[in-house]
């Protein structure tokens, strides 16, 4: 009798607590600090540097060189001159390579940025994803490797391995998921899913910097006790375009604010 | 030298309008790097807001003020064209001014 | 006449001792900034001091002073605080933590002509009273929220 009046109570106790976090996002929607970051990276994109003296303004994100406005939405994609899937950050590092002579590692050295510790790389992340700020999230999959990327994607999304056998799925396959107070998306749903790759890259005001995609999974794979993911792998590239093409019809909001 | 604030003024009503948002790190002095030593306290203690010369707002900070400050208030007698200045110091002596011109209306 | 005494006696019309001091070159723009912090306040580790350390005696409880804030904050890093006062004549806004290492986060003066309203965002240790302190006509006045902080997600 006792139990089967407290249950309906810890629920609305659960409930009471969601709409509580709710409001919490939303006072803090009012000054996004990526703005900071996004002042920097059109900076950045005009800044003449390495070893060839050149700026990134003839990089070609997707939508021809120099095109930076809705590109984001439009990536990850295949680029012909690597012969491979791209999204934007592998994509800015062929970019440095290519355009300012920069060596690989050299344009990977500090994907992100840290107390007192800015990263080139998270400044151009959320800058060019905010010229894409409410478009349409509209990842191409009209190539044969962009296909095979969101399939290779959806396999590792399900793939279960590391010490506690977890897979993506096992925290993002199901609805009404939650680790504590923090509500799961689950990236099977195209809701879920469109607000999730839509508010990536994001001020993480636990990390007090801007955190990208690659970021996210890179955490991500970390909570899960898996191998480091490396940034700009394979692997990260094909699990950015599974989750772009699961959000695919969503509005870009990013970068936005979250805890 | 610190980024560029980003500040934003508007005319709403008889009002203006002001919100901005400061690049700082805000280190309380409590917290330890990856080698174990205390990063040192670096954090806003100033901040005025002058329009025509008179201040509009004045504050004192301590560190528990968030990682990139944002603020927002509003006062009278803006008007659009006209400029706000707004400046900080930190403990360290490091210092911040930056302009914007009222919108709006 | 020089350009220097032009420009410092264009700045004395009516602008004020610091506005002067700065035209002449005496005081560095960014100097110009009010009193010195107020290191004393900033140390304190109660409410009570801090009124204390901020000028007052004691402070009363007000309902006229609102404080918009979360019940619930996703990470104590960011708590976003709005404190707005109905009191007359008020000239201060301070927003103090009860279980933060030190007790004031700020202290906020507002001159007239400004709306007696602030928001700002501040770091919390953990789940606390957070009180929002008024100086009006003199005297102080506070009312108080408590905030939980929580940790997300999975851990960070």
């Amino acid at each position: 009798m006792a139990l089967a009046i407290a249950l309906p109570c810890l629920a609305r106790a659960q409930q009471d607590t969601q709409k509580e976090i709710e409001r919490y996002r939303e006072l803090l929607q009012d000054g996004n600090p990526s703005e900071l970051f996004e002042a920097r990276g059109a900076e950045h994109w005009k800044t003449k540097r390495g070893p060839k003296n050149a700026s990134l303004e003839r990089c070609d994100l997707g939508l021809s060189a120099g095109v930076v406005k809705g590109a984001y939405v439009q990536l990850p994609r295949y680029f012909a001159d690597t012969d491979k899937v791209q999204d934007l950050e592998s994509r800015l590092v062929s970019c440095m390579v290519a355009l300012q002579g920069l060596s690989s590692e050299e344009a990977k050295r500090r994907p992100y940025s840290g107390p007192g510790q800015p990263s080139v790389m998270t400044d151009l992340v959320a800058w060019i994803a905010s010229e894409s700020r409410g478009m349409r999230i509209a990842p191409p999959q009209s190539h044969p490797k962009e296909r095979l990327a969101y399939r290779a994607g959806e396999k590792i999304f399900y793939y279960r391995a590391g010490p506690h056998d977890f897979a993506c799925a096992t925290c993002h396959g199901e609805d009404n998921k939650r680790i504590r107070l923090q509500d799961l998306p689950n990236l099977t749903n195209a809701r879920d899913a469109q607000r999730a790759f839509g508010t990536w890259p994001a001020y993480r005001v636990s990390q007090g910097e801007v955190r990208s995609m690659q970021w996210r999974l890179y955490d991500c794979f970390r909570q899960q006790r898996f191998p480091e993911l490396e940034f700009t792998s394979d692997a990260a590239i094909a699990l950015i375009s599974f989750l772009a093409k699961q959000g695919e019809g969503g509005t870009f909001e990013a970068p936005a604010i979250k805890r | 030298m610190a980024d560029a604030m980003r500040i934003r003024a508007n005319i709403v009503g008889d009002k203006v309008e002001v919100r901005v948002l400061m690049s700082h790190e805000m280190e309380t002095g409590q917290r330890r790097d990856a080698r174990g030593d205390i990063v040192p306290a670096h954090f806003i203690q100033n901040v005025t807001v002058t329009h025509a010369g008179k201040t509009v707002l004045s504050a004192q900070w301590g560190p528990a003020i968030s990682k990139n400050p944002f603020v927002h208030f509003r006062f009278k007698g803006g008007k659009p064209g006209e400029k706000l200045t707004i400046s900080w110091v930190d403990n360290q002596g490091d210092k911040r001014t930056d302009e914007a011109t009222i919108s709006g209306g | 006449m020089n350009g220097k005494r032009r420009e410092v006696l264009k700045a004395g019309g009516g602008a004020g001792v610091l506005a002067l001091a700065s035209a002449a070159g005496l005081i560095r723009p960014g100097e110009a900034l009010g009193q010195e912090w107020n290191k004393a306040a900033f140390g304190t580790k109660s409410v009570a001091e801090t009124v204390k350390a901020l000028g007052g005696g004691s402070s009363t409880e007000s309902k006229e002073i609102q404080i918009t804030a979360p019940d619930i904050a996703e990470n104590g890093a960011v708590v976003p605080i709005s404190v707005e006062s109905r009191l007359a004549r008020t000239q201060a806004i301070a927003i103090m933590i009860e279980k933060n290492p030190n007790t004031l986060s700020a202290n906020f003066e507002i001159p007239e002509g400004t709306d007696p309203f602030v928001t700002t965002r501040v770091k919390m240790g953990e789940t606390s009273n957070v009180y929002a302190l008024v100086k009006a006509d003199g005297r102080y006045f506070h009312a108080v929220k408590e905030i939980k902080v929580t940790i997300g997600g999975c851990g960070g």
